[in-house]
C-alpha cells in the first residue's frame, strides 16, 4: 500500500531554471531501481467561484487518462479523501451538486458546496513518471513520483518539475531518510505549494483570490473621501467579478453577491454626505438604485426556488406532486425575469455606468479632501445609524403595522452595511460582538418580511396561474397550505421581535457599538 | 475478508511457495491481500525482501501491545502486504498459552483487519501445536499440500479427524498434490484416484518444477516473474479452486 506523499520537492537546475530529471543522491543506503512507468494525465482543478473547497482545506481534481477519468478529492496534506471514476458520464462544467454522479464523493461535497456550482479553476497536462526507490535488500521502500506539468494558458513560466517521495506502508522511517538525502541534493528545493497552487501561480492566480468581503485596508487617520473611494472601488470589483457568472446564470450566488455589492454601494453613497462631491451622489445614487431594482425580480424568484424543496417537504395534507405545477410556474417566471436581468446587465446603460463610475472613483481617490478622517467619520455615521435603529424600534408596539417592521429592517441593514463598509478599521472580535445582536434582530425581521412578501407573492402567483389555466385545484390547495405555513412563520417572528429588539437596545449592546467606533476614531 | 492458511504437519512440502503465489495471484486480480508469515524460518518474508523483524516480537503482537496493523509492510506488488516473520515466533505457543481464549487468539487479532483486506493468507510453520490450532480456528479454508504418497493421505485423514472434533466453526479443507513428479507411477496413480474419490482434494496440482525452486534465488513469486510459465498456470488453477472453495466473490475488473 502506497501512502500519502511524505515530502514534495521542486526540481531546479543549477542556473535556477526548471529541472526535469530526478537528481542523484549520494547515499549508499538507497538506490533507484531500473524501469519506470509513465502516463500522461489531463488535469482539471475544480472549485466554486468563492473557493469553498479551498477554504475547507479540500482540493478537487478531475484526472483523465487513456479512456479513464476520475474525480479525486484530497485533504490538506494531500491525502485522498474520496475518489470516484466518472466512467462514461461526461460531466459538463460548471456543474451543480445534483449533476455529479451519486456516491460518496457527492455526499462529501454537498455540505461544502451548498448551492454553488463547481467551475474549472485551472487546467494542466502532466506526464507522471513513477520510479522505485530501493534499500540495500533491493526492497522498494518508496515510490518517487515525478510530475512534469504544462499548465494551460500559463503566463508566468512553466512550473518546475515536482518530485514526491511516497513511502510504502511500513517504510516511513527509511523513506524519511531518503527524503532527507534528496533535500541535501543539488537542484532540489522543498516545495511550499501543492501542484494545484503551482498550476494557479503559472496562470497568475492564487487560491482564495475572490471574496465577497470588501477588500480595502483603511486606517483611522485616512481621509474619508479616499477611504470611501477605496471601498466603492472594491465593491465595484465585486460587481464586475460576478457579472459574467450572473449573465451566464451559473448559480444563484453570483447574482446574490452582485446585488449585495450594489446595496453596500448605495449605503456607502448615502452615508458619504458632503465627503463626496454632490454631483457624484446625484448621478450615481439613481443609477445604483436602477441596478439594484434590475436584480430584484430574479433574486426574489431564486429565493422562492431555493426554498421550494423544503416547502414541498413540509406539506402535510397535499403531496409534493400536487405542488409541481407551481414549481414549473416559478421556473417559467424566473426564466422571464432572468432574460430581463441579463439584457439590463448587457445594456449600454450598464456599460456607461461602469466606465463613468471607474473614472469618477479614480478622481475621488487621486485628489481626496484631507478632512474628515475616516475613523471619526465612520464612528459618527455608525452611531447615527445605531440611533436611528433604536428610534424606529422603540416606536414599534404590538399594534404597529407590518410596514413599521419593514422600515426598521431597512435601518438595520444601513447600520450593518456601514459596519461592514468600514470593517477594516475595527478589531474583528469587537466587531463580532457588536454585530452579534444586530444579526439576531435582522434574522427575525428578515423572517417576518420574507414570509410577508412570499405570502403576498403567492397570492399573485395563484391569480396568474388561474388566469393562464396552469393551476389544477390540487395545486392551489397545496399552495394554500404553503400560505398557511408562511403565516405561522410570520406570526412566530412577530412574537420573537420584542425579545430580540430588547437584547439589541440594551445598554450593553449600545456600549459594544460605542467601544467599536471609539477604537478607530 | 476470508482467511486461507497453507498448512501441513510436515515441512518442505510447498506451503510457503503456495502461500506466496496464491497471495500474489489474489492481489494481481485486485483483491486486497495480506500474507502473514508465521514461520520463524521467515522464507516468505525473505522472498519478498522484507526484513524478518517485528517490533516487540511475537509476544507484543499476541498480547495486543503492538497492533497487528503497525507491523504490516507493503510488498513491491500492488494490493499485497506482508506481516513479516520474526525469530521470536518460535515461542508463539507460549505467548498464545498465556492469553485468555488461547485457541482463538489469532482469529481475534485478525478481526480489525476486516475493512482493509479481502483476503489474509497464513503461511504456517510445520507442526501440530497451539499455533496450529489457532490457525485452524482462524481459517476459512485450509490449503494442505500433500506429496502424493500413501502416508500423506493418512496425514490428511488425521487432520480431518482432528478438525471434525471442533465445536462450532470449522474450516473447509482443500488438499492438493504438491511437488508432483509425473515420472513416478505412484504419484500419477494417487493423483488420478484421490480427487475423484474425495471432495477435499483439489483437481489442481503443483508439479515439481525448477522454476518454483528458483523463486528463492530470484526473490519473487514465480507467478509474478513468469506469469505464462507452466508453474504459474498450475498455481492459477489452484488459486481458482481455492478462491471458490473459500467463498471469495469473483474479482471485479480493476479501473486500469
Amino acid at each position: 500500500m502506497l501512502l500519502t506523499a511524505l515530502r514534495e520537492f521542486v526540481l531546479v537546475s543549477e542556473s535556477g531554471a526548471p529541472g526535469q530529471e530526478i537528481p542523484r543522491i549520494d547515499d549508499p543506503r538507497f538506490g533507484i531501481a531500473s524501469g519506470s512507468k509513465s502516463r500522461t494525465v489531463r488535469r482539471t482543478w475544480l472549485d466554486t467561484f468563492d473557493w469553498r473547497l479551498f477554504r475547507a482545506g479540500l482540493t478537487l481534481e478531475l484526472m483523465a487518462g487513456r479512456g479513464t477519468a476520475e474525480l479525486v478529492l484530497t485533504g490538506r496534506d494531500g491525502e485522498r479523501v474520496v475518489s470516484t471514476p466518472t466512467g462514461d458520464a461526461r460531466i459538463r462544467w460548471p456543474c451543480l451538486i445534483d449533476q455529479l454522479p451519486v456516491g460518496p464523493l457527492r455526499e462529501q461535497l454537498a455540505p461544502v458546496l451548498g448551492v454553488r456550482a463547481l467551475l474549472p479553476v485551472t487546467r494542466a497536462t502532466s506526464v507522471l513518471t513513477e520510479l522505485r526507490a530501493v534499500n540495500t535488500d533491493e526492497k522498494t521502500i518508496a515510490v518517487l513520483a515525478l510530475d512534469r506539468m504544462r499548465v494551460a494558458q500559463q503566463r508566468h513560466g512553466e512550473p518546475p518539475a515536482r518530485l514526491a517521495v511516497r513511502p510504502l506502508r511500513g517504510y516511513q522511517a527509511q523513506a524519511t531518510r531518503l527524503a532527507d538525502a534528496f533535500e541535501q541534493a543539488a537542484g532540489v528545493v522543498p516545495s511550499a505549494a501543492s501542484p494545484f497552487e503551482a498550476a494557479l501561480a503559472a496562470v497568475g492566480r492564487r487560491a482564495g483570490d475572490y471574496t465577497s468581503k470588501i477588500d480595502a485596508r483603511l486606517t483611522g487617520p485616512m481621509p474619508a473621501a479616499l477611504a470611501l473611494g477605496l471601498v466603492l472601488g472594491s465593491l465595484f470589483d465585486t460587481v464586475e467579478a460576478n457579472l459574467p457568472g450572473t449573465i451566464a446564470d451559473i448559480d444563484t450566488e453570483f447574482l446574490h453577491d452582485l446585488r449585495v455589492a450594489v446595496r453596500r454601494t448605495r449605503s456607502a453613497l448615502k452615508a458619504a454626505g458632503p465627503v463626496l462631491p454632490a454631483s457624484v451622489l446625484r448621478t450615481y445614487l439613481p443609477e445604483f438604485r436602477w441596478l439594484g431594482d434590475l436584480t430584484t425580480p430574479t433574486r426574489d424568484l431564486d429565493v422562492y426556488l431555493l426554498s421550494y424543496p423544503s416547502m414541498a417537504a413540509k406539506l402535510l395534507a397535499a403531496t409534493a406532486t400536487e405542488l409541481e405545477p407551481f414549481l414549473r410556474f416559478l421556473q417559467r417566471q424566473r426564466a422571464v425575469a432572468y432574460r430581463q436581468l441579463a439584457s439590463g446587465l448587457r445594456s449600454a446603460r450598464f456599460r456607461s455606468l461602469a466606465s463613468r463610475w471607474r473614472c469618477d472613483l479614480e478622481e475621488i481617490t487621486s485628489a481626496p479632501g484631507r478632512r474628515p478622517a475616516v475613523g471619526a467619520f465612520a464612528g459618527s455615521r455608525i452611531m447615527k445609524a445605531h440611533e436611528r435603529v433604536l428610534r424606529s424600534g422603540r416606536a414599534i408596539s404590538a399594534s404597529s403595522p407590518p410596514q413599521a417592521l419593514h422600515d426598521l429592517r431597512k435601518r438595520c441593514k444601513e447600520l450593518r452595511y456601514l459596519i461592514e463598509i468600514f470593517a477594516s478599521l475595527y478589531d474583528p472580535a469587537e466587531q463580532w460582538r457588536a454585530v452579534n445582536e444586530l444579526k439576531a434582530l435582522q434574522d427575525c425581521l428578515g423572517e417576518f418580511q420574507d414570509t410577508d412578501i412570499q405570502a403576498s407573492e403567492l397570492r399573485t402567483f395563484a391569480t396568474a396561474m388561474m388566469a393562464d389555466h396552469s393551476a389544477p385545484a390540487q395545486t392551489l390547495l397545496a399552495m394554500g397550505e404553503i400560505a398557511a405555513t408562511l403565516a405561522a412563520r410570520q406570526r412566530t417572528a412577530r412574537q420573537e421581535f420584542a425579545g430580540r429588539f430588547a437584547d439589541f437596545a440594551s445598554p450593553r449592546g449600545r456600549a459594544r457599538v460605542e467601544a467599536l467606533t471609539r477604537a478607530a476614531a | 475478508m476470508k482467511v486461507i492458511a497453507t498448512y501441513n504437519i510436515k515441512g518442505g512440502v510447498g506451503k510457503t511457495s503456495t502461500a506466496v503465489n496464491i497471495a500474489y495471484l489474489a492481489a494481481s486480480q485486485g483483491y486486497r491481500a495480506l500474507l502473514w508469515d508465521l514461520d520463524p524460518q521467515a522464507a516468505a518474508s525473505f522472498l519478498f525482501r522484507v526484513r524478518p523483524k517485528v517490533k516487540g516480537g511475537g509476544k507484543a503482537l499476541i498480547a495486543g501491545k503492538r497492533p497487528v496493523d503497525d507491523a504490516i509492510k507493503a510488498t513491491d506488488f500492488e494490493n499485497l502486504d506482508l506481516l513479516p516473520a520474526d525469530f521470536t515466533y518460535r515461542h508463539l505457543d507460549l505467548h498464545l498459552d498465556s492469553e485468555r481464549k488461547s485457541a482463538t487468539r489469532l482469529r481475534s487479532l485478525l478481526t480489525p483487519l476486516r475493512r482493509q483486506y479481502d483476503l489474509v493468507v497464513l503461511d504456517c510453520p510445520p507442526s501440530i501445536s497451539l499455533l496450529s490450532e489457532n490457525v485452524l480456528h482462524a481459517a476459512d479454508l485450509l490449503l494442505v499440500p500433500l506429496i502424493p504418497t500413501t502416508l500423506s493421505v493418512r496425514t490428511l485423514d488425521q487432520l480431518t479427524g482432528f478438525i471434525d472434533g471442533f465445536d462450532g466453526r470449522r474450516p473447509e479443507i482443500l488438499a492438493f498434490f504438491s511437488m508432483m513428479d509425473r515420472r513416478k507411477r505412484l504419484h500419477l496413480r494417487i493423483a488420478a484416484e484421490l480427487p475423484a474419490e474425495r471432495k477435499d482434494v483439489a483437481t489442481a496440482y503443483i508439479p515439481a518444477l525448477s522454476a518454483i525452486e528458483r523463486m528463492s534465488e530470484q526473490r519473487t513469486p514465480v507467478t509474478a516473474a513468469a506469469p505464462r510459465s507452466q508453474a504459474s498456470r498450475h498455481y492459477l488453477e489452484l488459486w481458482q479452486e481455492a478462491r471458490a472453495r473459500a467463498g471469495l466473490p469473483p474479482a471485479q475488473p480493476t479501473a486500469d
